[in-house]
């Protein structure tokens, strides 16, 4: 047998085992205390671990482990309560819905204490006071607050449905909000941004290590860290507050705040003074007629991301379908590997490479263009390419689809190839384009959902926002879906009636 | 002016890939000429046709339109010289080959004004004068696809003659129509004979070659085999191969 082949067979059967191996092991396994009885059944706890130190994120030495001070955290509940706790993986931003599907038994995740969540959920009491933390870049001179930053206009990063974007909101505050931690401080660093508002652990441990970047003025505006349960979870929950004294006064907490960096005053005071409720931040009522312009701005956005977009591929399509059917063989094989590279790489890939990868690009090679596009810019452009590809093989096809017959036609009266292309060829493909790629546009219409990776804030996005200060996930939600479907029915229909009326026969 | 607008096909041999299509084929045909092209299917006769118009490209030999000259080209398409035969002979297909997306009058009056650089003005008489000449100047405003066959076929004979050639190549333009409708298009081209064009013509139309052709010329398997006036070749043909195929299309 050819040594090659087994030697490739090997490799297969080893990553297969591997794979397997992988599938199998819960995530948590390898975070199994042994100390701990298993007679009960674990407790499920959800969080998101993408980017969370110094919460919770990926052992950098082993994959399959977890770190963090909430990994510690849990580890020590374990004991008091009895029980094992499993990770459940789960998206930060739909953390407290998730507890409220009972997707797991609790989260904890740097889950801020709300008057909102109140309502919907039941809260542990405290285990940690976060207090917000503005970060500039290290040559920063304009502002030394928040305050005076606001006044020179600067803009502000933040995560999407904190306490921080919402100070940013009462006070006003240019903002940009993000979906993950790691972005707003490299926005900040290049200079898309002015500062970061975060919670003063996020700032210790990704803010703090930079020397480009300084802390601005004290942290302010404290706030609780809480569990959140379901409502009818009421004997667990209570069992949880028990374990949190249990473990504060037995100094647990404050070995693990300070093996993370985090132990501060306010922990002390907050250990100390067992519990109050001090919260003060206003709730906000959420009507129809409070969120349904947001909602419409959101719209806006999206239609118009959606045009431009097409444009740039419609444009774009032309001359590569062009090039695949009349080009010598090097413009062909251009063409063809544009049309499979940009058809087989995901949309969301394409996005974070134009947006985040683009500056690090023109840093690394020392360029005078910074390559930093706008979000809205880098979209349009991600879309446009990648939708390029589409309209390429539907012109492609409307082109090769008219007979041969016509261009002999056109060149036995004498017309140039040029001529025939553009009068008799052009005008009949045109016909057999239009559906498909009217098609297109709806599809890449609700494609754009998914720029809100990149901080644009579209229609969906906008719907997230709401929903998640709201909790009215239902209501919101269906009022966004119609004006999903006001758009792309007419849209739909528009691309059956040319269907109808040029597809076939002619 | 007519004396050198001959067409002399000399040994011209075309394959496509290893099979020879046409095989060492020499014609004359004088300016003024109709000249009838038969020959069972498969012969080469449509390729020969569309020699002369550069439509495609033949291996050896070389055809002589007027005082243009089409040379051997290995390449499928262009042949350099194309354009100026097209300006000497029109062509007509046989599933006409309007464009879909304009009228009858349109079809007619593009290649004048963008090709003979006419004003509109100039171009749409032209057109007007020649649909109506192919009985057609009712239908100036109608698309393709709402004419007749027999219509379409008129329309794309106008259109030809809207670039004012020396002749016409028509391969089997009757052959997709119904028996009424073959009469009024063969009629315009009798028309056309009377005028002094040069018509080349495949065709099944035994009687009309008959009736109209100055010379019948048979084709098979990518040779001649047999040229003469219509009477000698038609009802007392030589060569046994022509006899086979004229008891074939005349039953
Ligand atoms: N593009 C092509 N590629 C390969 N072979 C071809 C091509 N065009 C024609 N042929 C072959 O050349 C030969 C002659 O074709 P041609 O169309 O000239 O015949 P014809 O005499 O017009 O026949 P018919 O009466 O059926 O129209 C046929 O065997 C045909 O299969
Ligand atoms: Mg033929």
């Amino acid at each position: 047998m050819n040594i090659r082949l087994a030697w490739a067979r090997g490799v297969f059967v080893a990553g297969a085992v591997a794979l397997a191996t992988m599938l199998t092991l819960p995530p948590a396994a390898a975070e199994a205390p042994t100390k701990s009885p298993p007679e009960k059944s674990p407790l499920r706890w959800g969080a998101d671990s993408e980017g969370g130190a110094p919460y919770i994120c990926k052992d950098p030495q082993d994959v399959n482990r977890y770190v963090g001070f909430e990994v510690d955290l849990a580890a020590a509940l374990e004991k008091p309560l009895g029980r094992r706790i499993e990770f459940v993986q789960y998206d930060f931003k739909s953390l407290t819905a998730g507890v409220r599907r009972g997707d797991f038994d609790f989260a904890m995740n740097g889950v801020e204490d709300t008057p909102d969540r109140r309502k919907a959920l039941r809260l542990s009491r405290p285990y940690y006071v976060y207090t917000l933390q503005l970060v500039a870049r290290a040559d920063e001179k304009r502002f030394d607050s928040l305050e005076a930053c606001k006044k020179a206009g600067g803009v502000v990063g933040t995560l999407e449905d904190t306490a921080a974007e919402r100070l940013l909101d009462q006070m006003g505050v240019e903002k940009k909000v993000y979906g993950s931690q790691v972005e707003p401080y490299r926005d900040l660093e290049i200079g898309r941004i002015d500062a970061v508002l975060l919670d003063l652990p996020i700032a210790t441990y990704y803010a703090k290590p930079n020397e480009k970047l300084k802390f601005v003025g004290p942290a302010r505006n404290p706030g609780y860290y809480v569990i959140a349960f379901r409502r009818d979870q009421e004997a667990l929950a209570r069992e949880v507050d028990k374990a949190i004294v249990e473990l504060a006064k037995s100094g647990e907490l404050q070995r693990i705040y300070e093996k993370w960096q985090i132990w501060n005053d306010e922990q002390k005071r907050l250990l100390d003074s067992g519990v109050s409720d001090f919260l003060t931040e206003s709730g906000k009522q959420w009507n129809f007629a409070r969120y349904f312009p947001l909602l419409l701005k959101g719209a806006v956005v999206t239609v118009e991301l959606t045009f431009l977009s097409m444009l740039v591929a419609a444009i774009l399509g032309l001359p590569i379908a062009l090039m695949r059917l009349y080009g010598n063989w090097p413009m062909q094989l251009a063409a063809t590997a544009y049309v499979e590279f940009f058809r087989g790489i995901p949309v969301l890939l394409l996005l974070f490479f134009l947006y985040y990868g683009l500056p690090v690009i023109a840093e690394n090679f020392h360029w005078t263009i910074g390559l930093k596009l706008s979000p809205m810019t880098a979209a349009i452009l991600g879309f446009g390419l990648n939708y390029a590809a589409y309209q390429a093989e539907i012109y492609r096809a409307g082109i090769a689809s008219i007979p041969v017959g016509q261009w002999e036609a056109g060149a036995s009266l004498g017309m140039t190839q040029l001529h025939t292309f553009r009068r008799i060829i052009l005008p009949q493909a045109v016909r057999v384009i239009l559906p498909p790629s009217t098609n297109d546009l709806v599809a890449l219409f609700k494609d754009t959902s998914i720029v809100s990776i990149i901080a644009i804030e579209e229609l969906t996005k906008e719907y997230q926002i709401l929903a998640k200060s709201s909790l009215k996930y239902l209501e919101i939600g269906f009022v966004t879906a119609m004006l999903y479907l006001v758009m792309s029915v007419p849209l739909g229909y528009l691309s059956r009636y040319l269907e109808r009326r040029w597809g076939k026969g002619r | 002016m007519t004396g050198n607008m001959q067409v002399v096909i000399s040994h011209v041999t075309k394959r496509f890939n290893s099979h020879t299509v046409l095989n060492d084929v020499s014609l004359t045909i004088e300016a003024g000429q109709t000249v009838a092209l038969i020959g069972p299917s498969g012969a080469g006769k449509s390729t020969l046709l569309r020699s002369i118009n550069g439509l495609n490209s033949f291996d050896e030999g070389e055809i002589r339109v007027g005082s243009h000259t089409l040379l051997p080209n290995r390449s499928h398409h262009a042949c350099p010289g194309a354009r100026q035969v097209r300006r000497v002979f029109g062509m007509i297909f046989q599933d006409f080959q309007l464009f879909p997306h304009l009228t009858a009058l349109q079809n007619v009056m593009d290649a004048p004004r963008y090709v003979l650089g006419l004003s509109k003005a100039d171009a749409e008489k032209r057109a007007m004068k020649l649909l109506d000449r192919v009985g057609l100047a009712a239908k100036a405003a109608a698309y393709p696809q709402e004419l007749s066959g027999g219509q379409k076929q008129r329309v794309a004979i106008a259109r030809a003659m809207a670039m004012e050639p020396r002749g016409l190549l028509c391969d089997e333009i009757t052959s997709a129509l119904d028996p009424e409708l073959k009469n009024e298009v063969l009629s315009v081209l009798e028309d056309l004979k009377r005028e002094g064009l040069t018509l080349i013509l495949v065709t099944h139309e035994i009687g009309f070659a008959r009736r109209a052709a100055d010379r019948v010329v048979v084709l098979a398997e990518g040779r001649i085999i047999e040229d003469g006036p219509p009477h000698e070749v038609l009802d007392n043909p030589k060569a046994p191969r022509t006899r086979q195929f004229l008891s074939q299309i005349l039953v």
